[in-house]
């Protein structure tokens, strides 16, 4: 619409924008835009076109393009017109010039003699006019045929001008920082120009420097401070007033570079304190832009270095939003609460009932607000309920964007926080279901992984693994599973498919042939399904019993022979191969379950000397090193990268350059001599180019993670296909090689204490199960979900987080753990109240159910749950029975806690955080922590949230 | 750079006036105003007015049939936005000439808001009026 109306347009134009805006379907606006073309290309070339027509013509020519259609025909009178004289033409010219092309466009050279003319000239609004086209269509080269007379203009009278000059500097530094680095100096002069326009324009390029580099600028501190006092009390012409308030958006750039400023340096925040605390008064809470600058401030304080009065104002505000009508409102408020978290854990508590709320919102935009703030305060605590959560939303969007964010905000949170290996499969297995495409393949490599040695305990792992398997031959019934988790299915399978002699070989083979078939066109997915299949086969041949191939199978692996791919060829030839091989041979080749076995590499093939010298012996050449062969590719430094990064290099030697595996000639004696270097290389090489993405660093480094980091499942660089880790795992670094000796040792510890708490929280979670089944009576109302919903965000949970020094908790689990494999021991006391504590947790029946078994939740999701197993509903009995204590709470507390007598005694029976006694009060509203109280024992929650030490725990 | 573009849409989703700062192809600004048009009229007068949409944040602002729509980046402060776009039409408002771009082209600068006053936004205009 650049410029209709009083200007002077024809009828002709006016019409058309006035047919336009009436056209009842895009295809009819196309077709006027289309005619509209035409008779503009017809126009436009019209020799002695006069110039306001041509003005005209080339806003119609915007026009179009803004309605998205191409106008490049036009492009260059639009060029032309910047050379007009008339400083309307002109710059109607250079605004189509700056609509039309990008900076890189040819037709700019044309244009930059007119913008240099242009800058000379007498006419500041000419100036102006060539300034903001510079900002627009000036690149990095030609940025030096206007530089001099871009900084010269730094000192035009006219501010307006000076406005822009600075403005185009801006844009140079944005564009090429290199060529006017020496030119910084003047953005500071110009920050004490007399006029406001100018200097509030250089507080732009002054931010991006600060953004870039704060300790350079720190001796501005005290300037922008002064500036923005001046400011607040309205020394500013009243022109930059906006509702009432003094040049607010000059205050919010303000505020921003302050906090950027003030962020870790004591001296230049306590510069700050007292204007800020000037603007948190004097801005009116009442208008739009008025909460602008509060929440600026609120950023700012939350940036700088603490200061409490400043942080209790800024609380009060937020809690201000948070407490409003208005949804914009709220979402500041909800992102200012993210802010001072950080500083003041204990703010969340008070707002935890508006947070859920924004949560439940239908509002998309605050529900997405509001898990970037769960994000933010996610604990080991509280992060099987914000994972849930964040699940439940990824299945219910459809929008990829988000859910790839929200998919990987999953998987981050799990890898860092989950409670145990079996909760985390069952959050993986949802991830890959239902946003597998969109999830790094990096992540499923970690997962299968986790399966395959994620358990110390040889028990808990297999069965982990059978479930999984039986889980994933259901889930395979699903019409579209997503490729990755196809392939993660197919691992499992060939891994794990007949281990507990559920399923015969050829049953899963059958299944995984159908996988194949079924995915016709997704190479990975079949290799995956092959391999598989090999890995059948080889269990099958070193366990004695006779390998025959179904039909299907037969004819996938004629089909896969005669493949496009190469790497599918390979393995199918392999696997024809491999069926020819005693046990013994294959054994070797393909042990069972050793995909995280660690795999010692002969690089120096020292097995073969004796064969080496007999044949030298005979007359052979001795072996000259590549390096030193004459007319050889210089790939000597090919064996030092591949050492480092085996699986990233683009150009891969290795399938071509080792022998095909050729059973026959080679004698079995040498095989068993030769358990790796030789055979087991071709397979692993062939697997690894067809999953180029598959990490290959040893376990040693995966193996450690565990004991690292507690209960961090980070995986990483693991080559587990089949039998044996790579080739490649001598080739990782040595740093990760020496821990995969010790890791072992150094492991065991850690993990049993991570494997007893997977117990605890297994049986933890079927007693909150067992807990919310029978609590969820119709007499609950509403907000009770939203108050146990808030508890276990906030507080609920945070019992089993905060264990007091060692020794008791783990005792206290340990004696979970026959809770929960074997039958209960009679007693009431012996269950943990860290568990206890969690009875008013909502944790979602489906967490509970899967930590008994994540495969069969998954299971759940296919159709109902058969689980209940009657391990299960014994612990739900004995469960049901401490609830019942704790229904009736002043008895039972009493006969459970003695709170203060006996703070040891304590601990063992009930758990770090012992139900403090309810009188405690904290937040500022007695009547609602009245109410909350009255609720919580009306639930059976123990009143954790009213522990102020415990939100500080949690949150701090 | 904080502010990435200005939109104005009518309700039909017919873009009146846009104005990037930074370079979409044409076809990527139709995906784009497309999109976001039709997210932006699903919403309801209660719900925020601020939508992500791809690596953007929306600020948007609906007078009679007309929205107003500034994409910006994650640092920018929302509400602010919000009442720029107000500034803005009450600065088209006091100049009824509709030279839209004219004005921008004074307000905002490399993604940045550069001026606020009214006056000094509308002079240049008003002095080139004249000319004219």
């Amino acid at each position: 619409m650049g410029s209709q109306g009083g200007w002077g347009q024809s009828k002709e134009f006016l019409d058309l924008v006035k047919s336009i805006g009436e056209a009842r379907s895009k295809a009819e606006e196309d077709r006027i835009v289309l005619q509209e073309i035409e008779t503009l290309k017809r126009r436009i070339n019209e020799p002695d076109v006069p110039r306001r027509k041509m003005k005209e013509y080339i806003i119609r020519l915007v026009y179009v393009e803004m309605l998205g259609h191409d106008a490049s025909f036009g492009y260059i009178h639009a060029v032309k017109m910047t050379h007009d004289d008339s400083l309307l033409l002109k710059r109607t010219g250079y605004l189509a010039v700056t609509l039309f092309l990008n900076e890189d466009h040819d037709l700019i050279i044309l244009i930059v003699n007119t913008i240099q003319k242009d800058l000379r000239s007498d006419n500041y609004l000419v100036v102006c006019a060539a300034l903001a086209a510079v900002c627009k269509l000036i690149n990095e080269e030609t940025i030096p045929a206007v530089l001099p007379q871009v900084v010269e203009l730094l000192g035009h009278p006219k501010e307006t001008v000076r406005k822009k000059a600075i403005m185009a500097l801006h844009r140079f530094h944005q564009r090429a920082p290199t060529t006017m680095s020496h030119l910084i100096s003047n953005f500071r002069k110009r920050l004490c120009d007399n006029d406001p326009g100018v200097m509030g324009a250089t507080l732009c390029p002054l931010f991006d420097l600060i953004t870039e580099d704060a300790n350079s600028y720190k001796d501005l501190v005290m300037s922008f401070v002064s500036i923005l006092k001046q400011v607040a009390e309205r020394r500013l012409s009243k022109a930059y007033d906006y509702h009432q308030m003094p040049a607010p958006f000059i205050q919010i750039k303000l505020l921003k570079i302050l906090g950027l400023l003030g962020s870790g340096d004591k001296q230049a925040s306590g510069a700050m304190y007292n204007v800020l605390e000037d603007i948190f008064k004097k801005s009116e809470p009442s208008s739009n832009i008025g909460n602008a600058v509060l929440y600026e401030c609120i950023c700012c304080v939350s940036s700088i270095c603490q200061n409490d009065k400043l942080l209790k104002t800024a609380a009060e505000v937020t809690s201000k939003f948070l407490k409003s009508e208005s949804h914009n409102l709220k979402y500041m408020g909800i992102d200012a609460l993210g802010r001072l978290l950080k500083r003041n854990p204990e703010i969340a508590e008070e707002h935890q009932l508006a947070v859920i709320d924004c949560l439940e919102d239908p509002d998309d935009t605050l529900k997405r607000k509001t898990f970037e703030l769960l994000h933010k305060m996610t604990k080991s605590s509280n992060v099987e309920v914000i994972v849930d959560r964040m699940i439940d939303y990824m299945i219910s969007i459809s929008d990829n964007h988000y859910k790839t964010d929200i998919a990987s905000r999953c998987v981050e949170l799990a890898e860092q926080y989950a409670p145990s290996n079996h909760w985390f499969i069952q959050i993986m297995n949802k991830v890959f279901e239902h946003a597998g495409d969109l999830v790094d393949v990096r992540v499923a490599h970690n997962f299968m992984r986790l399966i395959a040695n994620g358990e110390d305990d040889e028990g808990a792992g297999s069965q982990l693994r059978s479930s999984a398997v039986v889980s994933y031959l259901h889930i395979l019934a699903e019409p579209k599973l997503p490729s990755v988790f196809l392939q993660v299915i197919c691992w499992v399978l060939g891994e794990y498919g007949i281990t507990d002699g559920k399923f015969s070989a050829s049953y899963i083979t059958g299944k995984l042939c159908d996988v194949a078939e079924a995915r016709s066109n997704d190479d990975t997915v079949r290799a995956y399904a092959i391999a598989a299949i090999m890995k059948i086969c080889a269990f099958e041949i070193a366990a004695g019993r006779k390998v025959e191939l179904l039909p299907e199978c037969q004819s996938l692996i004629d089909e896969l022979s005669a493949s496009h791919s190469t790497d599918l060829q390979q393995i199918a030839y392999e696997l024809q191969a491999l069926l020819g091989l005693d046990a013994r041979a294959v054994e070797t080749i393909m042990p069972y379950d050793a995909s995280c076995e660690d795999i010692e590499v002969d690089r120096s093939l020292s097995f073969l000397n004796s064969f080496v010298n007999q044949s030298l012996q005979n007359g052979a050449r001795p072996y000259i090193p590549e390096s030193e062969r004459p007319g050889t590719l210089n790939i000597s430094n090919y064996g030092a990268h591949d050492q480092l990064e085996a699986p990233s290099h683009a150009l891969r030697f290795e399938a071509y350059e080792l022998p095909k595996p050729s059973p026959p000639p080679i004698p079995p004696a040498l095989l068993a001599a030769a358990p790796v270097a030789d055979l087991v290389a071709v397979p692993e090489s062939a697997y690894f180019s067809t999953e180029p993405h598959q990490p290959s660093e040893p376990l040693g480094g995966a193996a450690m993670s565990p004991a690292e980091h507690g209960l961090r499942l980070r995986l990483e660089g693991v080559q587990k296909k089949w039998g044996r880790p790579s080739y490649s795992s001598s080739s990782s670094s040595s740093s990760s090689s020496a821990p995969s000796v010790s890791a072992p040792s150094a492991q065991k510890p850690a993990n049993g204490v991570a494997n007893a708490n997977g117990a605890a929280a297994a049986a933890g979670a079927q007693a909150r199960d067992s807990s919310y089944d029978s609590r969820r009576n119709p007499l609950v109302e509403v907000s009770a979900e939203k108050q146990r919903l808030a508890a276990s965000l906030f507080g609920g949970s945070s019992a089993r987080r905060e264990p007091p020094p060692a020794a008791p908790p783990a005792a206290g689990r340990r004696a979970v753990k026959p809770v929960a494999t074997v039958v209960a021991p009679a007693a009431p006391p012996a269950p943990p109240a860290g568990d206890l504590l969690d009875f008013g947790e909502p944790s979602p029946p489906p967490a509970a159910a899967a930590a008994v078994d994540p495969f069969q939740q998954l299971e759940g999701l296919l159709g109902p749950a058969s689980a209940a197993s009657s391990q299960n509903s014994t612990v739900g009995a004995v469960a049901a029975d401490l609830l019942s204590l704790h229904a009736d709470p002043p008895a039972s507390l009493a006969e459970i806690s003695l709170p203060g007598k006996n703070p040891l005694a304590e601990i063992s029976l009930v758990g770090p955080a012992a139900p403090s006694s309810p009188v405690v009060k904290k937040g500022p509203n007695p009547q609602d922590s009245l109410e909350k109280d009255a609720l919580q024992r009306q639930l059976g929650v123990v009143p954790s949230g009213q522990n102020p030490n415990l939100f500080r725990d949690l949150l701090g | 750079m904080g502010i990435r573009f200005v939109l104005l849409v009518n309700k039909q989703g017919q873009t009146r006036l846009a104005q990037y700062y930074e370079y979409l192809t044409l076809e990527e600004r139709r995906a784009l105003e497309g999109e976001i048009v039709r997210k932006c009229l699903t919403r309801t007068e209660q719900q925020c007015s601020f939508v992500e949409h791809r690596n953007y944040k929306v600020v948007y602002r609906r007078y009679a049939s007309l929205f107003f729509l500034v994409g910006v980046d994650n640092e920018e402060n929302e509400l602010a936005v919000l009442e720029f776009i107000h500034l803005f039409v009450e600065t088209m408002d006091r100049h009824f000439g509709n030279v839209a771009h004219f004005m921008l082209e004074e307000m905002v600068m490399n993604g940045c808001v550069v001026e606020t006053s009214k006056s000094n936004i509308l002079a240049p205009i008003q002095l080139m009026d004249k000319a004219a």
